[in-house]
């Protein structure tokens, strides 16, 4: 067992893993976190995408032991941020969900989209998605979505 | 899939990492971003009994220039080579390629050093960088040395780095004004690993005339000088003993598109 400090959605974290525990694992199992999701667990899906130190990272390759120190934000966490709430609405008014499987994750991806690369057109928006994988879909409700927070937020 | 037991140490210093390599001879690992060896440990491909952390060393995190090349930490991120956080001495190369390397919360973590050290010959600075003429350096308890990137893969997974070395930085030589690259690649889909990969440069203040074909069977073959370019050599791909005539349509296509990008 390793202790291990970290800060999770704000909140100080302090608690004893066993190395080889994946953060996503930390997340839900421990801290009760189950808005993040596992899907492949080998970096390929997206599912388990969470904010590391303010920058999206997958928490199914990284383990809880090695975050020393690290702000870890996940959905939970994003609640009241404003660009998630319009996210969320532009979600739900695009029809950018179905299952919900891939949602946290898509979500993430997509606040980060929104906030550095406010100019981006729609080939750049799918390109940035493409390491978030949806089974239901096809992604175009997803595009929209991201479409119309950026349009929105420039008018 | 979940990892087998692993115990895990964060040293203080680049020496200290080496000195528990040393320790523990062969039997544990240097972890960095974590994007190649952790879905290893997730299939359990890799069963380390010590996983020894390195991407908060500040000695991994250094960028030096001097007046013919720019030295790289090990540790320095893909996302910060795509964003320009780091000079760049080849005229836009390193950020081009960084950008089209897996997806961008992959990029976020993954390091140049770790790349490297991987040695998946499909990945895209093993041969970005073989095609800049880029060195790495390593460090072990016996001192220091100096590695090609084109001759650092001795196959696929497999390097010249011993199991008791770090991998410290990357130098990258700076290009003339005048120097022109390209790169490009075949992916199924956008972030995956290429099938194949084609990259040419030219700098003619520096006498250099390259061309690089990469996501072969081991390490990308270097063509140098004149059989580089126009056109590109293709009978040196045949002599590379690529025998398969799909692969080796697609090493011709990615090498004649690199070449064409260069000469539009
Ligand atoms: C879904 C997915 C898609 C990907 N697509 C691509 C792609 O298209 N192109 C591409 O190039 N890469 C791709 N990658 C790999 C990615 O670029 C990794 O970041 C990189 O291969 C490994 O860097 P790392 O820092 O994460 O290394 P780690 O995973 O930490 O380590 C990898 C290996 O290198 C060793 N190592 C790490 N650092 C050092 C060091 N300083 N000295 C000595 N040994 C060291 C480790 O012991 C381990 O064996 C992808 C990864 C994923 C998960
Ligand atoms: S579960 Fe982490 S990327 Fe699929
Ligand atoms: S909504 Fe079902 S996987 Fe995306």
């Amino acid at each position: 067992m390793k202790t291990v400090n970290m800060k999770v959605n704000g909140q100080p974290v302090t608690a004893a893993v066993e190395p080889r525990m994946q953060l996503a694992d930390f997340l839900r199992e421990q801290l009760r976190l189950t808005g993040t999701h596992v899907g492949c667990e080998h970096g390929v899906c997206g599912a388990c995408t969470v904010e590391i130190d303010g920058m999206p990272a997958r928490s199914c390759i990284t383990y809880a032991a090695m975050c020393e120190g690290a702000e870890v934000r996940t959905i939970e966490g994003l609640v009241d941020d404003p660009i998630m709430s319009h996210l969320r609405e532009a979600f739900a008014a695009e029809h950018a969900l179905q299952c919900g499987y891939c949602t946290p994750g898509m979500l993430v991806t997509a606040r980060d989209i929104v906030l550095r690369l406010p100019d981006a057109d729609d080939a750049r928006v799918r390109e940035e998605l493409s390491g978030n994988l949806c089974r239901c879909t096809g992604y175009v409700g997803i595009v929209r979505a991201i479409r119309r927070v950026l349009d929105e937020r420039k008018s | 899939m979940k990892p087998a037991p692993f115990d895990y140490e964060a040293p203080r210093s680049l020496e200290a990492a080496i000195a528990l390599l040393a320790q523990h001879q062969g039997l544990a690992r240097v972890i960095a971003g974590g994007q190649s060896l952790g879905p290893m440990l997730n299939l359990r491909i890799a069963q380390p009994s010590l996983l020894v952390g390195i991407r908060h060393l500040p000695e991994l995190r250094d960028v030096r220039q001097t007046a013919d090349a720019v030295t790289i930490g090990a540790c320095i991120t893909h996302a910060e080579i795509e964003d320009g956080r780091i000079p760049d001495p080849t005229g836009g190369l390193l950020p081009y390629v960084a950008r089209r390397i897996a997806y961008r919360a992959i990029r976020n973590r993954g390091t140049i050093g770790g790349s490297l050290a991987h040695a998946d010959p499909s990945a895209d600075w093993v041969s970005a960088l073989a095609l800049a003429g880029a060195h790495v350096t390593v460090c072990s308890p016996r001192g220091e040395r100096q590695i090609a990137v084109a001759k650092l893969l001795l196959g696929a997974f497999e390097t010249q780095i011993g199991t008791d070395e770090i991998l410290v930085s990357v130098t990258i030589p700076r290009l003339s004004a005048r120097a022109r690259w390209s790169y490009y690649k075949i992916c199924r889909k956008t972030g995956e690993f290429a099938e194949a990969i084609g990259g040419v440069l030219v700098d003619p203040d520096n006498g250099i005339r390259r061309a690089v074909v990469g996501a072969t069977a081991g390490a990308p073959i270097v063509l140098e000088g004149n059989a580089a370019l126009p056109g590109c050599d293709v009978a040196a791909l045949w002599a590379a003993n690529i025998d398969d005539p799909y692969k080796r349509q697609m090493f011709e296509v990615v090498l004649r598109r690199a070449a064409d990008r260069i000469a539009a």
